[in-house]
């Protein structure tokens, strides 16, 4: 049984017929071919395939497609401008650093940015224990936290 | 044109745009035309033979194109999976070798162990159809334990060694640490468990395979950290295959940590799949395959001993280690334990004599090989515990017995086989307590107990041994390949330059490094060099990435291809200005005839390569390009100090670190803001060995205990603090950049120095690692209990 | 994942209407235990009922005593609530450390305590708040509620609607994180109000339990000194590779001091 299921993906309408158990994330990747959402693990902690769902970060592998029906989508695709300058988050996370392998980076930034706009004063503590739900094996946070910092005050600007 | 030089400059990444917008290329990114997607049947049993496999069913399923199993491998003639490094016993023999077939044959000797492969038209659909592979398992009874593994009665993994050892192996004069033991004032004895590892680079592996029936011809995309390495054990040992036909692509790689060295059983399936059913087949692991299936790193268990003078001097050091191989030989997995521990025991300090044995066991576990550090962050905690014990044992400041016993005349010749060529541990040992702030620690400890807090402070002062290596000297301790590194320098006619390079970066930043010492080096904007990995259809050859040896290797073989670059510039440059060849200098990107204003630029000579119209054409070949190899005469010696301190809340047992100075002597930093970094990542991995991640297998039924996130505890933001970093430079003496590597030194240093600094918040000789809150706990009431007592 | 046929609900009558077709049906909430379940093939529904698209069972009443949450209220909608910031800031704090932030924008009340997860934190916050849980066919007293490990009173074909809590005097809740899953090892809710004192345990026994002694301790006389002395028997608790039941006991004991130095803000 395939089911049709529609939505709003960095701002284009889609609509595809499915499985049902088709993950979110696997039609982001698989279907639309977005593939800057990552997979990093299978039981939702590692935080690699944060988007946007209606503003808000979820993990779209923890997630069936079918749950995203009607909704804004946004993924790290659709985050710089449309010339691709960078976003004042993305262009944090390269002036400090913030980034190795650049694999968690996606979901990092997604994170990051929801963070940003939920919290109006982000302390190094905060953005700690806020960012719980994405793991970076490369950097050790300590630049990721300065690029979040960094990031929420030019979002403010 | 001076502000080309770009050493030492915090250069903002080239190959962090693509990234910051998604656009990077992992390997499970790539899609072929017509990819079938490989599901890996695993054993669910730590230890069994397999009497039966029928795959009817499972071919049966919807979208099922094949099943594969041992047997298919075994009459298609595929080899077992190799080990790269050949370890001698104590008695002059060979280390034990089992066999290691990509898909079990006959037997399974780990949970995960592969048995059989599904392909289908999907991921979902080979992964439905693997659940109907039926086999017939008799179970056997397994060991996990290291400890167990040498027991009276222990169930035998493999025939050829029955008593599950792998070797016996011994380094340095046992006769005279037995003797210097004998007459020392004092002796410090700790027995150690180094926690077994999971590495978790957060890209799980993958690998996509296709043939070309018309070339025959296959291209292989892997997660791999040295394609070239990948290519030649493959073709060589397993498949094969003529090695010219076999194309290698590492496309952009999530991360390591050693764990993407070797060649897994995976990646020879599907590509040895791909001919059989003549399409593209994709394996992509889920985090759960990753536990089961990615080598683990660590696992020994340790006797450790040092003597010392009445003045605390050290007078020799004996180790007996016992470290778990896993199931079967990971690629390097036997040369950890030996060549990259023992070599390293004797640390920053002048301990004249030195005996390690190390016995290494097959387990029913995962294969363990390299995890970043690699045997010196286990040598690393041998001996800074121990000093750092025998220092509070002999009310000795821990600071001043090191400086006691610092090594202070260079070159040093160890007991344990390296010649240190450089460093200056009190400069690093200085700088570090002074950005700790060590002097204030006796009043933060005591504002910490008003807060009901313990607080405490310990030091590891490490040595690494990195640029592996000098292929002779490898070779003659069992390498099986060479270990040097190749470059390419490709100058273009409009003078822009694309590098070839063997080092792949899965997150350590060639693409700017390396761009930034061509660049600096042949006077030209970054702008104009991009730096090329990680393709055996593009770069020449190479060694790959580990063991911190890309820009001490890989980047001296660029730096002698630019040299070569330059002299055949200053050819074309001398008959350009018509001046003689030795009359020809370069700078700042510019030909110039000594002592004359006549110059030519960079870009120039190499439109005069191109198109020689005005050429030497007799005396030198057109165009510019030139490659190098590069062969290491000997390791390089990073080393540091780091200062950790830690507060315990004493009525739960978690621990906190409040403050984590590192001070390294990575020799000259090329760009200090890629080094920090490099810094941080190992410092937490070190911290996440120290106080959070353990590899538990249950000791009856050999289940994999941690195998998944939930259970295996990876650090996460709020489990670090901020690091204080510094660096310090005795230059490398036998590079020429005077390069050393930084990658491993924060994994190496922090597990000892934040369990030096616990057991003295503790007050207790010694914790196990990883030190869980429960673990702590408990520690504190055994003190409560004796206190009491 | 396994196959299954998806149906989406379109009013609580509706989702009652397909459990009562596909008697073996689950109802999907947020999701956030569900689906991870199912991708490890460790849940295998052949029907999944849809409530995401349920507007009835989203939202948050304050009304006077009493705070009610519909089911498919968002863990960080009730966390950023001003209506639960300002009448029991303690369930606020509790829903702020379920999982993580995109957790958390998924997760819901109603799928939560319905799963009766051992390790969660709202059953401790149910219990310890004397909640009433709504149906579509009763009212559940909290302390008949959670029956056991992954067990609950409500019977086939009953959906949770709503949560409602009265409002305490104060209240808090400390919990002790599993260091990877962070999930509470052991979490202690606390609160005095109108039925008195309440101090309900989560992470530490195979479903959310209250310490009666530590109840008792505590109306005599609401401090952390109250609870100190009072250990819990750790017969029966769970014990696993992060903490034994004796370390889990020890903790209750620990958290439930906590909870009450926070409850009186100190």
């Amino acid at each position: 049984m395939s089911v049709k299921v529609s939505m709003t993906v960095n701002g284009k309408p889609v609509t595809a017929e499915v499985e049902p158990r088709t993950l979110l994330v696997d039609f982001i990747r698989a279907q639309l071919r977005l593939t800057g959402t990552h997979v990093g693990c299978d039981t939702a902690q590692c935080g690699a395939c944060t988007i946007h769902m209606n503003g808000a970060a979820v993990k779209c592998c923890n997630m069936l497609v079918m749950q995203a029906q009607g909704a804004n989508i946004v993924t790290i695709e659709g985050i710089a401008a449309a010339d691709g300058k960078l976003h004042p988050m993305q262009e944090a996370f390269r002036d400090h650093h913030g980034l190795q392998c650049g694999f968690c980076t996606p979901g990092m930034v997604m994170s990051a940015i929801e963070l940003a706009q939920r919290h109006p004063g982000l302390t190094e503590a905060t953005i700690r224990a806020e960012l719980d739900g994405n793991i970076c094996r490369c950097t050790g946070y300590h630049n990721i936290v300065k690029a979040v910092q960094a990031g929420a005050q030019a979002m403010r600007s | 044109m001076g502000e080309m030089n770009l050493i030492g400059t915090a250069v903002k990444r080239k190959e962090d745009y693509r990234f910051l917008t998604g656009a990077g290329t992992y390997t499970d990114d790539v899609r072929l035309d017509r990819q079938t997607y490989a599901y890996f049947v695993r054993s669910p049993h730590a230890h069994a033979t397999i009497k039966r496999i029928d795959k009817d069913k499972a071919l049966r399923a919807p979208g099922v194109l094949a099943v594969f199993t041992g047997e298919d491998l075994a009459a298609a003639k595929v080899a077992g999976l190799p080990c790269g490094w050949l370890i001698t016993d104590v008695n002059g023999q060979p280390m034990k070798e089992p066999a290691h077939p990509p898909l079990a044959q006959g037997k399974v000797r780990y949970v995960g162990d592969h048995v059989a492969v599904v392909i289908a038209e999907s991921y979902l659909e080979a992964k439905d159809a693997g659940e109907l592979v039926q086999v017939d398992y008799d179970v056997l009874p397994s060991v996990v334990d290291v400890a167990d593994a040498r027991k009276k009665g222990a169930p035998v993994l493999h025939e050829i060694a029955p008593d599950n050892t792998c070797y016996v192996w011994a380094l340095g004069d046992k006769a005279a640490v037995d003797k210097a033991f004998a007459s020392a004032h004092h002796v410090t004895k700790l027995d150690f468990v180094n926690n077994r590892l999971i590495p978790n680079a957060v890209e799980p592996r993958a690998a996509l395979a296709s043939y070309n029936r018309a070339e025959d011809s296959y291209t292989l995309y892997v997660a791999s950290q040295n394609p070239h390495v990948e290519r030649l054990l493959m073709t060589a040992f397993v498949l094969g295959l003529p090695e010219h036909k076999v194309r290698v692509i590492a496309p952009d790689v999530g991360g390591g940590f050693g764990s993407k060295i070797y060649l897994y059983a995976e990646d020879v399936v599907v590509t040895w799949a791909s001919r059989q059913i003549n399409r593209p087949v994709k394996w992509t692991a889920e985090r759960s395959e990753s536990f089961l299936s990615d080598a683990h790193g660590r696992d020994h268990l340790t006797r450790a001993e040092l003597a010392l003078d009445k003045d605390g001097k050290f007078l020799a050091i004996r180790v007996q280690t016992t470290a778990s191989m896993g199931a079967y030989l990971s690629t390097f997995a036997s040369c950890i334990p030996t060549i990259l521990y023992a070599t390293l025991l004797a640390g920053q300090y002048t301990t004249p004599v030195i005996y390690c044995e190390v016995t290494a066991v097959f387990t029913n576990t995962t294969p363990v090989d390299a995890y970043r550090g690699a045997g010196r962050p286990e040598a690393t905690y041998v001996v800074e515990r121990l000093v750092e014990t025998a220092a509070r044992e002999m009310k000795l400041d821990p600071a001043e017995i090191r400086r006691r016993n610092f090594i202070r005349e260079f070159p040093y010749q160890t007991p344990v086989a390296l010649l240190y060529d450089t460093g200056n541990y009190e400069a690093t040992l200085g700088a570090a307590m002074k950005l700790a702030d060590v002097a204030g620690f006796p009043a933060r400890r005591q504002e910490a107990a008003a807060r009901g807090k313990l607080r405490g402070l310990g030091y590891a002062a490490y040595i690494e041994a990195c640029g592996i290596a000098p292929s002779n000297i490898a070779g003659s301790l069992g390498a099986r390949a060479g270990l040097f590194e190749a470059g390419e320098v490709r100058v273009h006619p409009t003078g822009k330059v694309t590098v070839f390079t063997g080092s792949h970066s899965h997150g350590q930043g060639h693409e700017t490094t390396f761009a930034q010492v061509v660049a600096s080096r042949l006077g030209i904007p970054i702008d104009d060099v991009d730096i090329v990995h990680g393709d055996t259809g593009r770069v020449l050859f190479g060694m790959g990435t580990y063991g911190s040896r890309s820009i001490a290797v890989g980047g001296t073989a660029i730096v002698k291809a630019v040299d070569k670059v330059i002299a055949k510039g200053k050819k074309i440059a001398a008959h350009l200005m018509e001046a003689a060849e030795t009359d020809v200098e370069f700078a700042d990107g510019v030909f110039k005839v000594a002592g004359t204003d006549k110059q030519v630029p960079f870009a120039q000579v190499a439109l005069t390569a191109y198109v020689p119209h005005n050429y030497p054409l007799d005396k030198l070949e057109p165009g510019l390009n030139e490659n190098a190899f590069y062969d290491p005469t000997n390791f390089t010696f990073p080393a540091g100090t780091y200062v950790c301190e830690v507060e315990v809340d004493p009525d739960t047992g978690s621990t906190e670190i409040v403050s984590f100075t590192a001070v390294d002597d990575f020799g000259k930093v090329i760009n200090p803001m890629i080094v920090a970094g490099q810094v941080h990542g190992g410092l937490t991995q070190g911290i996440g060995q120290a106080l959070l991640e353990n590899c538990r297998y249950d000791s009856q039924s050999g289940q994999l205990l941690t195998g998944s996130l939930l259970d295996y505890c990876m650090p996460r933001a709020d489990n670090v603090p901020s690091f204080k970093l510094d660096t310090k430079e005795t230059p490398c003496t036998h590079n020429p950049l005077g390069v050393k590597g930084c990658g491993e030194a924060g994994a190496i240093g922090a597990p000892a120095a934040v369990m030096n600094a616990l057991t003295d918040a503790l007050g207790v000789r010694d914790l196990e690692m990883p030190a869980t809150p429960e673990r702590v706990w408990r520690a504190l009431q055994q003190t409560k209990i004796r206190q009491a007592a | 994942m396994y196959q299954f046929n998806y149906h989406k609900a379109s009013s609580v009558a509706d989702a009652v209407a397909l459990l009562a077709r596909n008697p073996d049906a689950k109802l999907l909430a947020g999701g956030q235990t569900l689906i991870g379940a199912m991708k490890l093939r460790l849940a295998a529904p052949p029907d999944l009922v849809d409530l995401g698209a349920i507007a009835e069972l989203r939202g948050i009443k304050a009304d006077g005593g009493t705070l009610t949450i519909g089911a498919m209220t968002r863990h960080a909608e009730v966390a950023a609530s001003k209506d639960v910031t300002q009448s029991i800031p303690a369930l606020a704090a509790l829903a702020a450390s379920i999982g993580d932030r995109m957790v958390r924008n998924m997760g819901t009340i109603g799928g939560s305590i319905a799963n009766s997860d051992p390790a969660a934190d709202y059953p401790a916050g149910v219990l310890g708040l004397a909640a009433t849980v709504n149906t579509n066919k009763r009212k559940i007293a909290a302390d008949q509620f959670f029956k056991g490990m992954y067990e609950t009173a409500l019977e086939p074909g009953e959906i949770i609607t709503s949560v409602s809590f009265p409002v305490p005097k104060r209240a808090a809740y400390a919990k002790f994180k599993n260091p990877a899953s962070r999930y509470a090892i052991v979490g202690v809710f606390v609160s005095e109000g109108q039925g008195g004192v309440r101090v309900a345990v989560t992470g530490a026994g195979p479903s959310a339990f209250r310490v009666p002694e530590m109840e008792k301790a505590l109306a005599s006389k609401f401090s952390p000194e109250a609870v100190a002395g009072i250990k819990v028997s750790a017969a029966g608790l769970n014990s696993d590779l992060h903490a034994s039941s004796e370390y889990r006991a020890h903790l209750v004991t620990v958290m439930a001091k906590r909870a009450v130095q926070a409850a009186l803000g100190q």
